[in-house]
């Protein structure tokens, strides 16, 4: 390395002189700088990088971004009851040891033969996926649930060749937010009402919007407020009876105990991954599925990878290869199904191994758990006096809009004074829904204990106000 | 005791990859066998809610559970384990011949450091209060991409190099849209020896794709930009150096006729491994630009992901950009929602941040000098590549003839197809069983029997001549026995894969069930 440092980096081997003098001498040149004879010297960058001298051991390279890091306060040493897309749950020992795996972790494109394994596992993610979902067809995961979602309303719009989409104005603004962008402006995005009290969809408002231009109605279950919308077959008999396609966004930790949307008429199924295995780290455990049947006209509109299983021209033996690969972008450019690249593929096989583990009782046992300790934290949380919960009536998974408009402080408030008590708020919603003034989403899962809740519940005694007379109580 | 001669050259290795013959999981399926117990409600919380699905609608409960295979947990860590044996990462491989791809070295500290709680345990909808750790690395980072491109304002929402193109489009669509000349403005000018998804993603947003093709030495010509440039452009989304490895002279100019169009330009740095340092987005006046935080900036690749598409910006776009930025004010860093213009979101949150921690830690441990010796040594190791090559008989580097290529090179293989008759997919299922890796090119195959190397800065001289060897033997083989390299892979997972399965609706089979219930249909 040239300046001060007389090393090697480790990163770089070929910085040895000796190995580089070798190198030039083989290619027949004396200088590197020859190599870059292509870019003029009007387009040179001359002045030197503006950043910090280098941290050249990795002792002090991990204590340098500790330091920093150690500035965080975490959902590890605070409970937290946020979620809202991203949601903390226990992940098992061996989803980490599997994903870091040199092997996964730094393979990329290769072929089915020295890649087998990649290939399996994620046919095997697909195959566990469909399991769950109660669909033949899963992709290899796309980026989040804001992509999985968006992809399947332009799968609609070339399934049915039309340009409008009505979905539930109970969306994630987020996901609402992608969704806009990534059909803008080949297709129109209108949103259909809920009923205000239940915040299920209004089926009137529907009734109205739908049309012989709607591609698809796109619902999610449970919804961002956490209630189950409970009228799934409805709104899909309504589109098809309009020739529209059912699409449904699903939590898919909560199939275990909910039908899963195939049950209710869906024909594009999506959603996120990450409650199966992924850490949330700021929200990069995120990977999108999209899940429809196995009909050709369905198939064809996928934009991802789909590993299909096949023989060889060994007796016995699996193969794996790219189903339908003609329909990608990397086949056919701009002609293709929208554009497929670098995904989430790390957390397919991850998640894979999470269904592997957890199996049928698994799956089944941890959604009654998240229903009971989530209508636990709603109970306990209703006996506080000016608190409403749920938001919402009705049957809930895993997450609850909580009403602190009686109390007469604003969520910031209260989530500040929780803080000081070693407590994560729930998301405020009071930004991105004039109508939830001063209610914030809370999120309760396996993972917390009756203590967690009822340290919350007493955190807001205090801050808020008293408990309700037994009596006053539902 | 060693007692292999001693040798006078570099041959490939006698290599065997691991062969598990493991089966599907879900032939592992055994009644009753638990992978994992879960937490149960605690009695005081039963006694208040009861067993917690009685609640759920009577059509909202799921009846029958679903199909997953019941495994116990050693035998499903054994499970994945064999199959990431089968499986080359960049850490086992000599991982040059995925080009396009910047196969380099993520250091494994990066993943002890992504990996503690400070990080894994962070919520994305947590308090600015709570995440100025993570926040301060996400300024930082923004700060030194600033440095290296000359941009003003970097995003790192984009799950990856395509979603960052659909970004630059969306905006380059919003900035037409905010002049009013959004309808007339409704092409977008690439190159074929840019990404496919420079194309793809830029036609999601409902724009028409005019692609230039280079000239006979494979460089993209300015009269034919001038030819296709007109009212009609929005923007030009193209990569430097190109797939090729051929950098591009023209680019200033190139950018000066889009801009004279009333066009913007966006450039795609995927290919930036070799030019960190050398010349910036900036000094050829883009206006946008994005790089590959999982290649460039050694973020591990993931199969395929988690990844992220950093998305730069000069200042008058900066309010285009997906929300929210990070910013510093006040002694603070911040989220800044309030960009008037903005795309919206990308992707959820904030993007993946454990990408961005690892190429922080990637750009500190290098500073300045080291990512331009990364760069330089990237394109040494590359032009060396290209040399042995052109003196393999029946390999060749199109165009550019005689001129030195920046870190890639797209090889063709085409006079020893003509040859022999070994072709590309021949030699790429023989490398398997060196226990190499060789990739062919995005399609259209402009380049006729296509492979492409990048070395990278990360693989040493002995690994590249070993990586060389394996291509030696193979052209040796083609000419002398060319069913042996027609046959292979033997010494790999699997043998020769039958395709004729995978495109045919009746016969294709994405999952297991899919699969068991087209074999009983058959039957």
């Amino acid at each position: 390395m040239n300046g001060k440092h007389k090393f090697t980096h480790p990163y770089i081997p070929n910085s040895v002189p000796d190995v580089k003098s070798q190198m030039l001498a083989d290619i027949g040149i004396e200088d590197i700088a020859e190599l870059y004879e292509d870019i003029p010297d009007r387009l040179r960058f001359k002045g030197k990088l503006n950043l910090p001298d280098p941290i050249l051991s990795e002792s002090e390279l991990k204590r340098h971004i500790h330091h920093i890091l150690s500035k965080n306060l975490t959902c590890a040493s605070h409970i937290s009851f946020l979620g809202g897309g991203c949601w903390q749950h226990y992940v098992p020992a061996i989803c980490d040891e599997i994903n870091q795996r040199a092997e996964f972790l730094t393979a990329y494109a290769g072929e089915p033969y020295e890649d087998h394994g990649r290939f399996q596992a994620l046919f095997e993610y697909q195959s566990l996926m469909a399991e769950l979902l109660d669909m033949d067809v899963v992709n290899v995961p796309t980026y989040d649930w804001c992509q999985a979602a968006a992809t399947a309303i332009r799968m609609a719009e070339r399934i049915t060749g039309r340009e409008e989409v009505l979905c539930a104005d109970t969306l994630s603004p987020e996901r609402l937010s992608a969704i806009r962008n990534y059909c803008h402006p080949v297709m129109r995005v209108e949103y259909v009402k809920h009923v205000p009290g239940t915040g299920l969809m209004d089926m009137a408002d529907l009734k109205a919007k739908i049309s012989g231009k709607t591609a698809a109605v796109y619902f999610e279950n449970p919804s961002f407020f956490g209630f189950l919308e409970s009228q799934g077959d409805d709104i899909s008999s309504l589109a098809h009876a309009n020739g529209a396609l059912s699409l449904v966004g699903v939590d898919p930790i909560s199939l275990g105990v909910c039908e899963p949307p195939s049950h209710y008429g869906a024909d594009i199924v999506c959603g996120d991954i990450q409650p199966l295995g992924m850490h949330m780290s700021y929200g990069s455990g995120q990977a999108g599925f999209i899940a429809t049947r196995d009909e050709a006209r369905y198939v064809m509109e996928y934009p991802s990878r789909l590993f299909g299983i096949t023989g060889t021209s060994e007796q016995g033996e699996w193969g794996f290869g790219d189903v339908a690969y003609e329909r990608t972008s990397f086949a056919e450019r701009e002609h293709g199904k929208e554009f497929v690249g670098t995904h989430t593929a790390l957390w397919g096989i991850t998640a894979a191994v999470y269904l592997s583990l957890l199996g049928p009782s698994g799956i089944q046992e941890l959604g009654k758990t998240i229903l009971q300790k989530c209508q636990y934290g709603q109970q306990k949380l209703a006996e506080i006096e000016r608190i409403k919960v749920p938001r919402f009536n009705g049957a809930h998974f895993k997450e609850f809009v909580v009403d602190f408009s009686a109390t007469g402080l604003s969520v910031s408030e209260i989530n500040t004074a929780l803080r000081q008590k070693g407590i994560f708020g729930g998301k405020d919603l009071t930004q991105d829904f004039p109508d939830l003034d001063a209610c914030a989403l809370y999120c309760v899962t396996e993972i917390h204990t009756k203590e967690d809740i009822d340290r919350l519940v007493s955190a807001f005694d205090e801050i808020v106000g008293t408990k309700k007379e037994k009596g006053h109580t539902k | 005791m060693n007692t292999k001669p001693q040798k006078d050259r570099t041959y490939p290795r006698n290599f065997h990859q691991a062969k598990w013959d493991e089966p599907v999981i879900f032939e592992l399926h055994r009644e009753g066998e638990r992978g994992l117990l879960v937490p149960q409600a605690e009695g005081a919380i039963v006694n208040q809610v009861g067993d917690g699905t009685s609640c759920l609608p009577e059509k909202m409960r799921r009846k029958k559970p679903p199909a997953l295979p019941e495994v116990s947990q050693m035998r499903v860590l054994k499970h994945f384990l064999r199959l990431s044996q089968q499986c080359l990462g960049a850490d086992i491989n000599v991982d040059i011949g995925q080009g396009t791809c910047t196969m380099k070295y993520s250091p494994k500290i990066h993943e002890v450091l992504a990996r503690m709680p400070e990080v894994t345990a962070l919520h994305p909808f947590q308090d600015e209060d709570t995440v100025q750790g993570a926040l301060e690395i996400v300024h930082k980072l923004d700060c030194f991409l600033r440095e290296i491109s000359g941009m003003d304002q970097f995003s790192f929402q984009a799950g990856g190099g395509s979603a960052a193109i659909l970004a630059m489009a969306s905006v380059i669509q919003a900035y037409h849209e905010a002049r009013g000349e959004a309808a007339k403005r409704d092409e977008i000018i690439t190159t074929i020896f840019s990404h496919p998804s420079d194309a793809a993603a830029a036609a999601v947003k409902g724009y028409r794709i005019v692609t230039l093709y280079p000239n006979e030495d494979g460089y993209p010509e300015v009269d034919a930009l001038k030819k296709a440039v007109s009212e009609r452009t929005a923007g030009l989304l193209i990569t430097n150096p190109e797939d090729t490895g051929i950098f591009n002279p023209d680019i200033d100019t190139f950018t000066r006729i889009v801009h004279e169009a009333g066009g913007l330009c966006g450039y795609d740095q995927a290919n930036a491994n070799g030019i960190l340092g050398m010349t910036r987005a900036r000094d050829a006046d883009f206006d946008l630009c994005f790089f590959n935080l999982h290649k460039t900036f050694s973020s591990p690749h993931g199969c395929g992901g988690p990844a992220v598409g950093a998305l730069g910006v000069t200042e008058r776009l900066k309010s285009y950009l997906p929300v929210p930025i990070v910013e510093f004010k006040d002694d603070k860093y911040v989220l800044n929602f309030d960009l008037p213009q903005s795309i919206g979101k990308i992707r959820g949150f904030l993007g993946n941040f454990s990408v961005v921690l690892r190429a922080y830690a990637w750009v500190v441990s290098l500073g300045a000098e080291g990512l331009k010796e990364a760069a330089r040594v990237a394109v040494l190791n590359n032009n060396y590549v290209l040399k042995k090559i052109r003196e393999l008989r029946g390999a060749s580097a199109p165009y550019a003839e005689g001129k030195h290529r920046i870190e890639q090179v797209r090889y063709s293989w085409e006079e020893l197809a003509e040859e022999t008759g070994v072709t590309t997919e021949d030699v790429i299922c023989r490398m398997a069983d060196f226990g190499f890796h060789l990739w062919t090119s995005h399609h259209p195959f402009v380049v006729p029997e296509p492979f492409t190397i990048e070395p990278t800065e990360s693989y040493s001289k002995d690994e590249l001549d070993e990586y060389l060897a394996g291509l030696a033997q193979i052209v040796e083989e083609a000419h002398t026995n060319p069913d042996k390299v027609k046959n292979a892979p033997y010494r790999s997972v699997v043998h020769k894969i039958d395709p004729s399965t995978l495109d045919d609706p009746e016969t294709w089979a994405i999952t297991w069930r899919s699969y068991l219930k087209k074999k009983a249909k058959k039957k």
